[in-house]
């Protein structure tokens, strides 16, 4: 087990290393260091002098790969590649282009983004099981007809309409809780409690209709057929059969998800004033901040990497059958 | 009149060409239209394939572009011809000058008045600060009081004209088609909903703001009109792109193997590892960034849009293949242990041709249901997009744009509320019927599905 993650480890170096080529290969060779400057200068401002020091102020005025004039090591780790790409692998985010250290950045904006996205989780799969399961019972009847009718409904909407209504109904017109903000002492739930609901409410469409199609999938397998033929009854066919039998799919499959949690959410934090890591992204897109840009990717891709590991490892802790080798 | 041949409009037309050809290949197959046959036999089916066909329609016809030819103005006599820089399309035309007909700022749908109040002078040349009257809306009326009657007597002659419009639509259809077994008057019952809605809104849109006008004064219903060649361009134009490499690589990682398919599933990996909305915004960014310091490629603005479009769809394509290409990989792992191509190999078939003639006939299931399921998942996405900063162009209309401009207007007093309905319906409708009919083409085509169907 332990020899396996770690080999697992291991594999996921030349992902990582892929991931740093390509995201260096958009953002200096396809978009040169003056064409950044130029950018964030502004147009106004472009002179020869002013590019060449905000080249040397953040860094971008080194060769790309391979450093002719300095010698030995320095060849190689006086480049930009070495400099801003390399360095993530030590997590060594360095500085953003407007001069704030972005480790500090993540490390502060983390805990905003899981106090928001863990409970949208965790409330959503229990709300999307109960739900799936509720339809499952009337399966083949015409009420589950119109409840894949109404998933797909549900699905069919943009997530930016499910936010928008959420803040003018509960937060606007009926003023239940504040619109947007977020403060982290007290009475952080009241900040919270909306976009936790409009992420689960929002995932219900297609949450249900998936765990809808999986309880399915185990109700047409033989070992079904037998309890019903011994003559159990369908509740308990339901709660004691197929439940436990579809927890294996259902688990493996969100456990990929866990670890970019940390990541939070873009639309919900921006739109309700959070600040964690969802609106940093955000911002820093907005502002071309490239250097936060490439730090996030590369955090979200460790996390991606993770989360792979950690699905392998829950079938064979959800499922006896599977041996990792 | 001079025709102007963006590329998107281009690549539209050579799609739809190429969509018809490719289906009525399909067509030949007995197998595959049985199970067309099986889409098309339920009214849903039916109903969401007529929906689809008319949102695909107006797309069709907005994307016909033409420069209006200016007239020389007074006094000036030459023979060379000069052209309006604003492009028109066919369904400008066919929408009889709706686009044309602005307001000063906002005002409810089939309002009278501004939204706002304006300095204005009265009769006796006193200042006054008032609602104004709008330039385009109710004029022929002497009172606002006769409004609703005007409105329902409007609609009603609409309405009937509609009807007749219907009539003369579906009469031939069903001569043609009264003795198929499948449920055509869902169709009809659609299309004559369809014919009759668009009937009045162009009859209706002389006289009001059937949703009102946005911030800048443009007519919303128009601009939702405008939103759905965008929409439905992006989820065609960016599905076609990713199926050729999603496709290619995923035959051949699983029928050569060996280091190809390692190659293949380091790529896909690597891909999808990054966290996908951060890849499509670097690289919008970047795009843009090109654009902006390589003005002189584009002569007019809507090309300079239009290449930023042709862009968006390229990056989705491009980023998105990673999913289509694991499901095909696998399945081609499958197909190329089974007998029949072992046998093509023991008889000294070609690579080539037992890739063409065993391989991908039989995953064209898996690449038709993405097709339609990744349609509407792009349309849903454009919206998120454009309200991050790097969707469609703010100068080509798109329903993202339209939400992002009047996402805080709701939060006003009295909140204004017609922009994101416009959006909400036009985009709802689409998505909708695109996810009822990809389950629908899964359900038949889908050889797990289909067989569990045949069970019970």
């Amino acid at each position: 087990m332990l020899a396996y993650i770690i080999r697992r480890l291991f594999y996921a170096i030349p992902i990582l290393i892929g991931v740093n080529l390509l995201t260096f290969t958009l953002f200096f060779v396809v978009n040169s260091p003056d064409d950044m400057a130029v950018s964030q200068l502004g147009e106004k401002y472009v002179t020869p002098e002013a590019i060449e020091k905000w080249k040397v102020k953040n860094g971008y005025d080194k060769p790309l790969f391979v450093n002719d004039e300095a010698s030995g090591i320095d060849a190689i780790t006086d480049t930009i590649f070495f400099n801003k790409s390399l360095r993530l692998f030590a997590f060594d985010f360095g500085r953003s282009e407007s001069g704030r250290d972005i480790t500090t950045d993540v490390s502060n904006r983390m805990w905003p983004s899981l106090a928001v996205a863990l409970p949208t989780f965790a409330v959503g799969i229990g709300v999307n099981i109960c739900v799936a399961l509720m339809v499952v019972m009337f399966h083949g009847t015409k009420l589950d007809r119109w409840a894949v009718f109404v998933f797909v409904s549900l699905m069919s909407i943009s997530y930016l309409f499910y936010i928008i209504g959420g803040q003018y109904l509960i937060a606007k017109t009926w003023k239940l809780v504040p619109v947007s903000g977020f403060h982290p002492d007290g009475q952080v739930w009241r900040f919270l409690i909306l976009p936790v609901m409009v992420g689960v409410v929002a995932g219900i469409g297609s949450g249900a209709r998936w765990y809808r199609t999986l309880f399915l999938e185990e109700a047409n397998q033989d070992y079904v057929r037998t309890a019903r033929a011994k003559g159990a009854s369908e509740i308990s066919i339901l709660f004691n059969h197929i439940l436990p039998n579809a927890l294996i799919p259902i688990l493996t499959g969100v456990v990929v998800l866990v670890p970019a949690l940390f990541m939070g959410s873009l639309l919900i934090e921006s739109f309700f004033g959070i600040p964690g890591l969802g609106s940093y992204m955000l911002d820093a897109i907005k502002s071309q901040d490239f250097a936060i840009v490439r730090s996030m990717v590369f955090i979200g891709s460790i996390l991606y990497i993770v989360g792979l590991i950690l699905t392998d490892i829950s079938y064979t802790w959800a499922d006896p059958r599977v041996r990792l080798s | 009149m001079k025709p102007v041949l963006l590329w998107s409009d281009a690549l539209i037309f050579m799609l739809v060409v190429a969509l018809i050809l490719f289906f009525y290949k399909l067509r030949q197959d007995p197998q595959t239209r049985e199970r067309w046959g099986e889409v098309f036999s339920s009214r849903l089916g039916m109903v969401a394939f007529t929906v689809i066909l008319t949102y695909v329609g107006v797309a069709l016809l907005d994307s016909m572009h033409f420069r209006k030819a200016l007239e020389n103005p007074e006094g000036l006599q030459t023979d060379e011809i000069f052209y309006d820089n604003k492009v028109t399309s066919a369904l400008d035309v066919m929408l009889q000058g709706m686009g044309d007909r602005f307001e000063r700022t906002y005002s409810a749908p089939f309002a009278l008045i501004s939204f706002e109040k304006k300095n204005m002078k009265d009769d006796e040349g006193n200042s006054i600060r008032d609602y104004p009257e709008l330039e385009h809306a109710g004029t022929h009326l002497s009172d606002a009081s006769q409004q609703l009657a005007d409105v329902m007597a409007k609609t009603l002659v609409a309405v009937m004209w509609g009807l007749l419009f219907s009539l003369l639509a579906i009469f031939p259809q069903w001569l043609l088609l009264r003795s198929s077994p499948n449920p055509w008057y869902a169709s009809w019952g659609v299309q004559a909903v369809v014919i009759c809605f668009f009937t009045w809104l162009i009859c209706i849109s002389h006289h009001y703001h059937v949703l009102g006008t946005d911030r800048g004064g443009a007519d919303v219903a128009y601009q939702s009109l405008k939103g759905i060649r965008t929409g439905v361009l992006l989820g065609t134009l960016s599905t076609l792109i990713m199926l050729p490499i999603a496709v290619t690589l995923g035959v051949s990682a699983g029928y050569f193997k060996g280091w190809i398919d390692d190659l293949v599933q380091y790529l896909y990996t690597t891909l999808s590892s990054i966290p996908s909305i951060l890849l499509i915004a670097a690289s919008v960014l970047l795009f843009q960034v090109y654009i902006d310091l390589n003005p002189d490629f584009f002569s007019i603005g809507m090309e300079k849009a239009d290449a930023r479009f042709i862009a968006l769809c390229f990056i989705l394509g491009v980023t998105s293949w990673s999913t289509l290409c694991r499901l095909i990989r696998a399945e081609t792992l499958k197909i190329s242990q089974l007998g029949y191509v072992q046998a093509a190999h023991a008889f000294g078939v070609s690579h080539t041709r037992i890739l063409t003639r065993h391989i991908l006939p039989n995953v064209v299931h898996i690449i038709l249901i993405t097709f339609v399921l990744d349609f509407s998942a792009l349309v849903l996405a454009e919206a998120v997009l454009s309200y991050i900063g790097v969707g469609i162009d703010p100068s080509m209309g798109s329903w993202g744009n339209m939400i992002n401009g009047a996402r805080s207007e709701l939060s006003r007093e009295p909140a204004i509320w017609w922009t994101l309905t416009g959006a909400f319906f036009f985009m709802f409708i689409l998505v909708l019927a695109a996810n009822l009919f990809s389950d629908l083409v899964r359900d038949a085509f889908d050889p797990r599905t289909a067989s569990r169907r045949s069970e019970s």
